[in-house]
C-alpha cells in the first residue's frame, strides 16, 4: 500500500489510470525496430542534443495525456500487419521519463502476445531505487531496446547533449549482463561524431557486450531543422551538412556494422 | 480421332499425368495432375543469353527512337489488320526463340477501324499519317463500324451524359478487351483438336427454335472456327505447324503466343492480357529438363524473349485516348502464382524466371506483372518479389485468397488492371466509368451540370440553402444516382450489343468455352472525393458559394470534417455505402446476354482528366483539381499513417467490386528499412497485412520524390525509370506532363 501510494504522487493518473504524456503516434513504423511497429512517441526529454529533429518532444507534462489502455486499443487494428517479429515501440521524447506508464503498457502488451521495444537514450538510468526497481521490472515485459551511443566520449557527450554518458554506458553494460537483446545506434554528425578515433574507440566499446543484435549508423540529416525555426530555437548546427556516403561507410566499418547480424534471425 | 492423330498427340503428351484433360480441353486440370511446387530461393536463376541481350538493347533502341519520333515510327494506312493480314516480322531472326509480330516490323502500328473509322483516322491524323482513302471509304459507305452502330442506337440522354462527362472512356469508339484467351489450349491440344471440339459444340448448339440468341451464338461458334484456321495459317507463315500440340517448351510458348499474337492482331482492346501461364508452362519446363533436352540458361531464354514479346504490343491511339490511359498501355498483364483451390501453393520455377526477366532485360511496363498473393505462398518467393519492387517497382499484388473464394476456380487470371477472369469459361464486358464526385454536385445542381451549365441529370429543385442540409441531400442524392445507374447500364447494353454485332473477339472466344459465365462491368471513378464530399456536409456544416446562374461553383467547411483513408469508420463506411448503393442500383436493370454485375474501383490515369471536368467540390477540392487515383484516399486526406490508409480502402467490399479495387502506394526506400533485407521484410509484411484485412490491390512503388522531380527535369537520365499508377506499369517518361505532376503529387509514405 505504501509502495503505491508513493507511486501515485509522482506518477500523473486519470480517473485513477496511469496517463503518459504522447507526443504523436506512427502506425507503420519500419526502421523502429524488429519488423513493421505502431510507434508511440512520448512527449519530454531531458537532453538537448545539437541535431534532434524532434525539438517539439522535449517539453514535459504536456500532449496528449492517454491511458495505455487507449494505446492499445488504437494500435491494435495495425496488428496483421506486424507480421512475426513487430509489434509496438515506445519512442520519444525519452520514454524513460515515463516507466511507470511503459510498465503498465508493457506488461497488458505481453499478455496479449504483442512484442515490445524501448527506444532509448538512456539518460535517465540510475541504479538508485525505487528507479532501479522499476526498471528492471519494465526489463521483464520488454523485448529489446533500441539504445542511441550519441557519443562514446563523455565530455564530447556532454557538449553535444548537455550530460555526461557515464551513467548511459551503465545502461548497456546492465542490459548486456541480464541479455536484453540491443540494437545500438549512431548519429554520424560531421565536426562532431564523424572523427575515426572516437568511432574505433565507441566499436570496441560495443565489442565487449553481448547481447547486441545490430548496429545502425544514422546520417545525420537536415529534416528537423525547420522546428527549430518554427519554434524560434537557435539551431546551432546550421552550416553542417550530412554526411557524405563515404564516411557512412566508413563509420560502419569501424563500428564493425556487418558483425552483427543477429536481428536477421 | 483418326488412329495417326492419336499416336502424334499421345507422343506429345509422352510423360505427363493423365486426367481430365485427356479426354476434354481442360488446361486447369492438366496443370493440377503435372505441375511442381517450387520452395527454394532465386540462387538457381540464370542471366540473359547474349542473344536475349542483343535483341533487348534493339528493341530498347527502338523504343526510345520511338518516343523521340513522337509515339510512332510507322503505321499501316492501307492493310486492316487480321490474323493473316500480314507477312511475318522479326526483330532479329536468326537470334529470336520466339516470333511473331502485330505486323510486318517491329513496333510498326496496325490499321484497326473495326471499333471505329473515325478513331483509326484520327490515330493516323494525330501522327502524321494519312488513311487510305479507300479504306475511309469502305468503312464510312459500305462497312458499318461498332462506334456507328452504336452511336445509331444511343438514346439523347447517353448522349448528353457522355458530352458532359459524367461518364467517360466509354468503349465505344474501340475495342473493349478484357477478355483472356485460354491460350495453352492451342500448346497442349494443337489447333485440330480446338477445331473438332468447337464443330461438335456447333452441331450440339441449337436443337429446336432457333431463337436470336441461338442464332447469334451459332454465328459466333462459326467465327471462331474460322479464327482457328486463320491461326493455324498464320502460324504456317512463320514456318510452325500448329495444328498438333507442341512437343518441347520451345513450342508450347511459341504456340500459346500464336493464340495471344492472333487476339493482338484482331482487336486493339483497351486491355489484352496474356492470362495466367507460369504453371502450365513450367511443366513443359520440368519435363525438357527431366529429359536433358534443356538447361536452365535456356529456359529462362525462352521466357525472356517470351516476355520480351509482350513488351512489344502497342496500338495507335488518338491523343484524347492517351489523356485517359497515359505512356500507351495495352495491359499484356501476366499473372503469377498463387494458390490452388485445394491449397496447395503454384509456385513454380516459371514464376520466378518471369520476375527475373526483370532483371535479365531491365524493368519495363509491360507486361504488367501481377503476383497472385497469399498468405500461403512460400517466403522465399514473397521475399524474391519484393526485393523485384523494391528495384524496379513494377509488380502489383493481388489478394489471390479473396479472388479464389470469389470466383470458385484457381484457374482464373487479371483481365486489364485488376480484374479477375475465369480463363476456361469467364469474359468480362469492361464498362469504363461512371463519376460519383460530379454526382454530387449534379445533386446540389439540380441535375445541371456545373462546368456545362446545360440540364444533363434530371431537373428537379437544386438545393438552395445557404448550407447544405445533409438530410436532404442524401434524399436527392439518391434520386440522382438512381439516374446515373439508369444511363450508364443503358450505355454499357448498347455498346456490348454492337460490339458482339460488328467488333466480335472471335480468336479469343475460340480458345475459350462456348458457354461462357459474363460479368458486365462498370466502374466508378472520385469514389473518395464523393465520400469526402458527402463526409463533409454531414459533419462540416457547408456552405455553398453560387454563381450567376446559380449554379454551385464552390463550398466552404465551418468544421473539419472525418475524412476516407485514416481508418475512421464515419468516413469509410461512406465510401462502403456508395460502392453498395451504386451497385444495387445498377443491378435492378436487365444486363446484357445474361451478364451479372460487377463494379470497380479503378481509374487507371483518367483520375487525372475526370478531376479536370469537375468543379470545386464540398470536400475542399479545387475546380479542375485530379482525383485520387482508384480507391486511394484524396490527396492531402491522410492524416494516419500509411497502414491506416490501408486499412480504410480494405473495407470496401470485394463482393461488390469484383471488378476491382485498386490501390497505388507509393512510400521511400528508407521509410521500409535501413537495409535491403529489412525493406524486403518490410513490404512482406505489408502485403500480408493488407490482404489480411481483405484488401484486394495493391501498386507498389518504391522511390524518392527526388527522383522522380529529377526524372522530369532530365528525361535522357531516366529513359526506362518504371513507376506504378492505378492499375498498371508505365515508363514515368511517356507520361503527360499534368499525370507526372500528379503522380509528384502524391502521397509518400514516409518517416523521418
Amino acid at each position: 500500500m505504501f509502495e503505491q501510494k508513493m507511486h501515485a504522487r509522482k506518477v500523473p493518473t486519470r480517473d485513477g489510470e496511469i496517463i503518459g504524456y504522447v507526443h504523436s503516434t506512427e502506425s507503420f513504423g519500419a526502421v523502429d525496430g524488429p519488423g513493421i511497429r505502431f510507434v508511440v512517441f512520448m512527449q519530454g526529454c531531458n537532453m538537448r542534443c545539437k541535431f534532434c529533429h524532434n525539438p517539439d518532444t522535449w517539453k514535459k507534462n504536456v500532449g496528449s495525456e492517454m491511458t495505455t489502455d487507449e494505446i492499445i486499443e488504437i494500435a491494435l487494428p495495425y496488428r496483421q500487419f506486424w507480421g512475426k517479429k513487430g509489434g509496438i515501440t515506445l519512442s520519444g521524447g525519452e520514454i524513460m521519463l515515463q516507466t511507470e506508464f511503459a510498465l503498465e503498457l508493457f506488461t497488458k502488451c505481453k499478455k496479449l502476445g504483442i512484442n515490445t521495444c524501448l527506444d532509448t537514450c538512456g539518460q535517465p538510468f540510475t541504479r538508485r531505487q525505487p528507479w532501479f526497481d522499476n526498471f528492471k521490472k519494465l526489463m521483464e515485459v520488454t523485448d529489446i531496446l533500441l539504445v542511441d551511443i550519441k557519443h562514446i566520449n563523455s565530455d564530447e557527450h556532454r557538449k553535444l547533449t548537455g550530460y555526461r554518458n557515464e551513467n548511459i554506458l551503465d545502461m548497456c553494460q546492465f542490459l548486456s549482463d541480464i541479455d536484453k537483446p540491443v540494437w545500438i545506434r549512431h548519429v554520424l554528425i560531421p565536426e562532431h561524431t564523424d572523427f575515426d578515433g572516437y568511432l574505433r574507440q565507441l566499436g570496441e566499446y560495443i565489442k565487449t557486450l553481448h547481447n547486441v543484435q545490430k548496429v545502425e549508423v544514422l546520417p545525420y540529416h537536415t529534416m528537423g531543422v525547420h522546428k527549430y525555426h518554427e519554434m524560434g530555437i537557435k539551431y546551432d548546427l546550421e552550416r553542417i551538412e550530412p554526411p557524405s556516403t563515404t564516411r557512412v561507410k566508413n563509420a560502419e566499418k569501424l563500428l564493425h556494422v556487418k558483425d552483427y547480424q543477429g536481428y536477421l534471425g | 480421332m483418326k488412329q495417326l492423330e492419336k499416336e502424334v498427340i499421345s507422343k506429345a503428351w509422352d510423360g505427363f499425368n493423365g486426367g481430365n484433360w485427356q479426354s476434354e480441353i481442360d488446361i486447369r486440370d492438366f496443370i493440377q495432375q503435372n505441375f511442381s511446387q517450387y520452395n527454394g530461393d532465386e540462387s538457381f536463376l540464370e542471366g540473359a543469353t547474349p542473344a536475349t541481350k542483343v535483341l533487348n538493347d534493339r528493341l530498347i533502341a527502338l523504343k526510345l527512337d520511338e518516343r523521340a519520333a513522337g509515339g510512332v515510327l510507322d503505321a499501316d494506312t492501307k492493310v486492316v489488320s487480321t490474323i493473316t493480314s500480314h507477312t511475318p516480322g522479326y526483330l532479329d531472326r536468326n537470334l529470336e526463340k520466339i516470333v511473331g509480330l502485330q505486323t510486318d516490323k517491329p513496333l510498326k502500328k496496325a490499321l484497326m477501324p473495326y471499333g471505329g473509322i473515325r478513331m483509326a483516322k484520327d490515330a493516323l491524323e494525330s501522327y502524321g499519317l494519312k488513311l487510305d482513302p479507300e479504306i475511309e471509304n469502305f468503312f464510312t459507305d459500305l462497312a458499318k463500324t461498332h462506334n456507328q452502330g452504336v452511336f445509331d442506337a444511343y438514346t439523347a440522354d447517353v448522349r448528353r451524359a457522355r458530352h458532359y462527362k459524367i461518364i467517360t472512356g466509354l468503349p465505344d469508339a474501340y475495342g473493349r478487351g478484357r477478355i483472356v484467351g485460354d491460350y495453352p489450349r492451342i500448346a497442349l491440344y494443337g489447333i485440330d483438336y480446338l477445331v473438332s471440339a468447337k464443330l461438335d459444340d456447333l452441331d450440339n448448339y441449337g436443337d429446336g427454335e432457333m431463337t436470336d440468341n441461338i442464332i447469334q451464338m451459332r454465328e459466333e461458334i462459326s467465327e471462331q472456327i474460322r479464327a482457328l484456321n486463320q491461326i493455324k495459317d498464320m502460324a504456317t507463315a512463320y514456318g510452325y505447324d500448329i495444328s498438333k500440340p507442341a512437343t518441347n517448351t520451345k513450342e508450347a510458348i511459341q504456340w500459346l503466343y500464336f493464340g495471344y499474337l492472333a487476339a493482338i492482331k484482331q482487336q486493339n482492346g483497351a486491355a489484352m492480357s496474356i492470362g495466367r501461364v507460369d504453371t502450365f508452362i513450367d511443366v513443359f519446363v520440368e519435363r525438357d529438363l527431366e529429359r536433358g533436352v534443356l538447361n536452365e540458361k535456356e529456359a529462362q531464354e525462352l521466357i525472356d524473349q517470351f516476355t520480351m514479346k509482350l513488351r512489344m504490343v502497342s496500338f495507335i491511339r488518338t491523343p484524347e485516348y492517351n489523356s485517359l490511359f497515359s505512356g500507351n498501355p495495352i495491359w499484356a498483364t501476366l499473372s503469377l502464382a498463387g494458390m490452388g483451390i485445394d491449397g496447395e501453393h503454384h509456385v513454380t520455377k516459371t514464376a520466378f524466371r518471369f520476375l527475373n526477366t526483370l532483371k535479365n532485360m531491365g524493368a519495363a511496363p509491360e507486361p504488367n506483372i501481377t503476383l497472385l498473393w497469399s498468405q500461403k505462398l512460400p517466403e522465399t518467393f514473397k521475399h524474391y518479389a519484393a526485393s523485384v519492387s523494391v528495384e524496379s517497382s513494377t509488380i502489383q499484388y493481388e489478394n489471390d485468397d479473396l479472388m479464389r473464394k470469389q470466383w470458385g476456380t484457381d484457374y482464373y487470371g487479371i483481365a486489364c488492371c485488376v480484374s479477375a477472369q475465369p480463363i476456361a469459361n469467364g469474359i468480362q464486358y469492361f464498362g469504363a466509368r461512371a463519376n460519383l464526385a460530379k454526382t454530387v454536385l449534379y445533386t446540389i445542381n439540380g441535375g445541371k451540370d456545373e462546368i456545362g451549365k446545360a440540364q444533363v441529370g434530371p431537373a428537379y429543385e437544386p438545393i438552395s440553402t445557404e448550407y447544405i442540409d445533409y438530410d436532404e441531400f442524401m434524399q436527392k442524392f439518391d434520386v440522382m444516382l438512381d439516374w446515373l445507374a439508369d444511363v450508364y447500364v443503358n450505355a454499357l447494353n448498347t455498346i456490348h450489343y454492337m460490339h458482339d454485332k460488328y467488333y466480335y473477339e472471335s480468336a479469343q472466344l475460340a480458345l475459350k468455352d462456348t458457354r461462357l459465365d459474363r460479368t458486365f462491368a462498370t466502374g466508378i471513378s472520385g469514389l473518395s472525393v464523393a465520400a469526402d464530399s458527402i463526409s463533409a456536409i454531414k459533419y462540416g456544416h457547408v456552405k455553398v458559394i453560387r454563381d450567376e446562374n446559380k449554379i454551385a461553383i464552390d463550398f466552404k467547411a465551418d468544421n473539419d470534417f472525418p475524412r476516407y483513408g485514416n481508418n475512421d469508420d464515419r468516413a469509410d463506411e461512406i465510401a462502403v455505402w456508395l460502392v453498395k448503393s451504386l451497385y444495387t442500383k445498377m443491378n435492378k436493370h436487365h444486363l446484357y446476354r445474361g451478364s451479372k454485375l460487377s463494379t470497380s474501383v479503378l481509374t487507371i490515369t483518367s483520375n487525372v482528366v475526370y478531376g479536370k471536368n469537375t468543379g470545386a467540390t464540398p470536400n475542399g477540392r479545387q475546380k479542375g483539381e485530379p482525383f485520387a487515383p482508384g480507391a486511394n484516399p484524396a490527396y492531402g486526406a491522410e492524416e494516419s499513417g500509411a497502414l491506416a490508409s490501408l486499412l480504410s480502402v480494405a473495407k470496401i467490399p470485394y463482393q461488390y467490386a469484383t471488378d476491382g479495387i485498386s490501390n497505388t502506394f507509393a512510400v521511400t526506400p528508407t521509410t521500409l528499412g535501413h537495409d535491403e533485407e529489412l525493406q524486403k521484410d518490410t513490404l512482406v509484411n505489408m502485403i500480408n497485412g493488407y490482404m489480411k484485412n481483405n484488401g484486394h490491390h495493391l501498386n507498389i512503388n518504391v522511390f524518392n520524390r527526388e527522383t522522380l522531380l529529377d526524372a522530369q527535369a532530365h528525361p535522357e537520365k531516366y529513359p526506362t525509370l518504371t513507376i506504378r499508377v492505378s492499375g498498371y506499369c508505365v515508363y514515368f517518361a511517356d507520361l503527360t506532363k499534368e499525370q507526372q505532376d500528379d503522380v509528384i503529387s502524391r502521397t509518400f509514405h514516409q518517416s523521418m
